[in-house]
């Protein structure tokens, strides 16, 4: 059991750190939401790919450094220790890169990777929809082909981060609707500037949109739109979850729900340090989140000796969620209507909680997932399995008129 | 970074499993409530085993290991619920090994089984070295030691008392206050067995009456304090072998048991509810990886990392067990079945060596006193 740096990591650190150093003064700033922002955060990008500090585990070949995941990890805690912003398309380096790596023709690997690791291009996921989300394998977001080989897409998806100012999304449709649900998907490219798309931001509890819903009215996709085959988009898709898996897993760190800082925000008010009460329910929260950063460097650890994180890996947001959420309540508790004011630091971390407890899987299916998949459990009985989409369609319609 | 077993500690682990497996330890455990005498003696095999010495240096003769090996041979005593006297004599031989006492040798061997009189380290809201009460929620100052070298005072619920050769206590000097560690023969003491709501669980009331002691050299208030720690983890870690055998039992009746035409384990509120059990699990299980490595690397840490683990397990246990009684059904809650057995370990360990309460609030404290 050993949690130090090797030499070779001690020493990549160091690189690391020391360019941090010399760059840190032409970093932006991490919040904000107006073009100028995102412009910056993309030079940042640029700049941070540049120096090989994002696409830290892709392929050389593709633009990335062919390192493994402790050394993604080591630059992301540099990154929080100098105080800057890290890459501003997590979702598309992290997770839609990936995918089209694993899946992708090398035509699609050498049109869209460069520009996405360097954020010349953000992208976008756009998988889940109104009546799709727990049941990914629902969606209705349809997509017809044409006699030209190329397709049109029409339907709605939603919960979309970064839809306002991406230029591609990764789309996963469905091309038949007269086989099971899971086998008439197909994965698309989607220009996010084609004529028939419109974009909407949704305000969440905070105020703030930082999501969108998208909405495509007969959108002409070309033939080589297409990701990983016609019909394979479930597989396809499950590649994108299990890189989300890992990028929330390995990314907790940068969330900053720390037992320490919540810690540091009861601390200064005398009367509260010295409260059982308070001290109980900072106990018991802080246990959880302490134990969440152990299990993120079991993760790490075991990617490092080359396995791939099980369903799992999933406990560690439940945990991070619930005790993140105790700890808002907590300070709120502490504080008083102050901690609920715009300008609080603590305002937005309790209004953004409750969404994230569905993001990336609801607790609620999460446990259904690791209850089957990890401890063996027989799954609940399916009304769906080996029918038809458009037949359990017609069947749903049918039981609620 | 590597946390996975060394290939040693994977045959540490194994040999424990099998060594403990030889033995019907479970069956044991009930029967013991109606007649304490049957319960096994398992001294012998923790001497042959070599666990005596787990944690007295080479030199000693000791196998030199750390607080972490510990831990898995505790979860292992755990997971089939074997009442093993490690956890008075783990701490205890560490402390005699600091001090280079000259019955280390016997006590790495197991010849004489050393029991530590735990007292708990001071904190920002009780300035004092404290000890179990007999009773109650307000905790007694440790034992004081008199200038002649006579050891007074009253320590309940210790763990392992009954029948050790010797004790090492946590006391404080009656001149300055200051912490020391004592020796007390165990003639010079006087050791009622307590009642034991877990019949596998060996503890005693200690009452020290000016009893003739030696000071431990080179142990003070920080060797004190790490042994106290060092205990939490120990209970930490023999709650997460309980845990997994609650699990493993659980889940396996989830399955087999059909209701309505289905399994149980198919719905929804049995499956949370197992989920939940595991995810105590992990957390505990990371935070004794925590503790392990804070016990070696960074010592500032160790009372945070053990206090999280002995609040985790101990949580952990408590769920694991109710859950397995209500997966049970009705015949959970009878002597007929093992879970009875595995809420009593539940619920007498989280009140023992300061309980969970004072766990958690010492996690509270270490990081309010960091901040």
């Amino acid at each position: 059991m050993d949690l130090n740096d090797t030499p070779e990591q001690v020493r990549y650190r160091a690189k690391v750190r020391a360019w941090l150093e010399d760059h840190q003064d032409e970093a932006p700033a991490e919040q904000g939401e107006d073009d100028a922002h995102i412009a910056a955060r993309r030079a940042w990008q640029s700049k941070l790919a540049a120096a090989g500090l994002a696409g830290v585990t892709w392929p050389v070949e593709l633009g990335g450094q062919g390192l493994g995941p402790i050394e993604h990890v080591i630059v992301g805690q540099e990154i929080i220790r100098a105080g800057v912003p890290n890459i501003l398309d997590v979702i598309g380096v992290g997770m839609l890169g990936p995918t089209i790596i694993a899946h992708g023709s090398d035509e699609q690997k050498v049109r869209y990777l460069g520009p996405m690791l360097h954020g010349d291009e953000v992208w976008c996921q756009l998988f889940s929809e109104p009546a799709a989300g727990s049941d990914l394998a629902a969606v209705q977001a349809r997509a017809v082909s044409r006699d030209d080989g190329g397709w049109r897409l029409s339907g709605q998806k939603v919960w979309t981060t970064n839809a306002h100012f991406a230029a591609h999304g990764l789309l996963l449709a469905r091309t038949d609707a007269d086989v099971p649900k899971h086998k008439g998907l197909t994965m698309f490219i989607v220009p996010m500037d084609a004529d028939g798309i419109t974009i909407r931001g949704l305000r969440q509890i905070s105020g703030e949109a930082e999501f969108n819903e998208v909405f495509f009215d007969d959108v002409a996709l070309d033939a080589d739109a297409v990701v990983g085959g016609v019909g394979n988009g479930w597989g396809t898709a499950l590649t994108t979850l299990m890189f989300e898996r890992l990028t929330i897993g390995l990314g907790s760190e940068s969330l900053g729900y720390k037992a320490e800082r919540y810690a540091a925000a009861i601390a200064t008010d005398e009367h509260a340090r010295l409260d059982p009460e308070v001290r109980r329910r900072l106990g018991e929260l802080s246990v959880e989140l302490l134990a969440v950063k152990f299990i993120g460097y079991r993760m790490l650890s075991a990617l490092a000796q080359g396995q791939i994180p099980g369903p799992e890996a999933g406990l560690a947001k439940v945990t991070t969620v619930r005790s993140a959420i105790e700890a808002g309540d907590l300070i709120a508790d502490v504080l008083g209507p102050d901690a609920l004011d715009a300008q609080s630091e603590w305002a937005y971390m309790i209004s953004f909680l409750p969404g994230l407890k569905s993001a990336g899987g609801t607790e609620e299916i999460l446990r259904n997932t690791i209850g089957e998949r990890v401890l063996g459990l027989p799954p609940e009985p399916r009304l769906d399995k080996g029918i038809p989409f458009s037949e359990l369609r017609a069947k749903e319609r049918a039981a609620t008129t | 970074m590597n946390l996975e077993l060394t290939d040693e500690q994977t045959f540490l682990r194994d040999a424990a499993r099998d060594a403990l497996s030889r033995v019907k330890t479970v069956p044991a455990a009930r029967d013991a409530l109606e007649d304490p005498s049957v319960l096994p003696d398992l001294w012998p095999t923790a001497r042959e085993a070599g666990w005596a010495g787990l944690l007295v240096s080479e030199d000693n003769g000791g196998a030199g290991l750390s607080a972490f090996e510990a831990m898995l041979v505790m979860a292992e005593a755990g997971r089939v619920l074997a009442g093993i006297e490690l956890l008075g004599h783990l701490p205890a031989s560490s402390l005699l090994d600091t001090a280079g006492d000259e019955r280390i040798g016997a006590v790495a061997e197991g010849e004489l089984r050393a029991c530590f009189v735990a007292a708990q380290p001071p904190g920002d809201l009780d300035a004092r070295w404290t000890v179990e009460p007999l009773s109650g929620s307000v905790r007694l100052s440790a034992p004081v030691l008199s200038e002649s070298g006579a050891l007074s005072g009253v320590v309940a619920w210790v763990p392992d008392a009954p029948g050790a050769d010797v004790y090492v206590v946590g006391a404080t000097r009656a001149s300055d206050g200051v912490a020391v560690a004592v020796v007390v023969n165990a003639a010079d003491v006087e050791v009622e067995e307590a009642t034991r709501y877990d019949a596998t669980r060996s503890l005693g009331h200690m009452r020290f009456d000016g009893a003739a002691s030696t000071v431990l050299d080179g142990v003070g208030a920080d060797e004190l304090e790490r042994a106290w720690y060092l205990a939490q983890t120990l209970l930490a870690a023999e709650s997460l072998g309980a845990v997994e055998t609650a699990l493993s039992v659980s889940v396996e009746y989830a399955k087999e048991r059909f209701t309505f035409g289905r399994a149980i384990g198919s719905y929804q509120a049995v499956k949370h509810s197992l989920v939940e059990v595991l995810r105590l699990r992990e957390n505990t299980y990371a935070l004794m990886l925590y503790a392990g490595w804070a016990y070696e690397d960074r010592p500032d840490e160790f009372a945070l990392a053990a206090s999280a683990a002995r609040a985790s397990g101990g949580h952990a246990l408590d769920y694991a067990s109710r859950a397995m009684i209500s997966v049970h059904g009705g015949i959970g809650a009878t002597w007929e079945h093992d879970a009875p057995l595995f809420f009593r370990r539940a619920q007498l360990s989280r009140r023992l060596l300061g309980g969970l309460g004072d766990a958690t609030d010492r996690v509270a404290a270490e990081l309010l006193s960091a901040a």
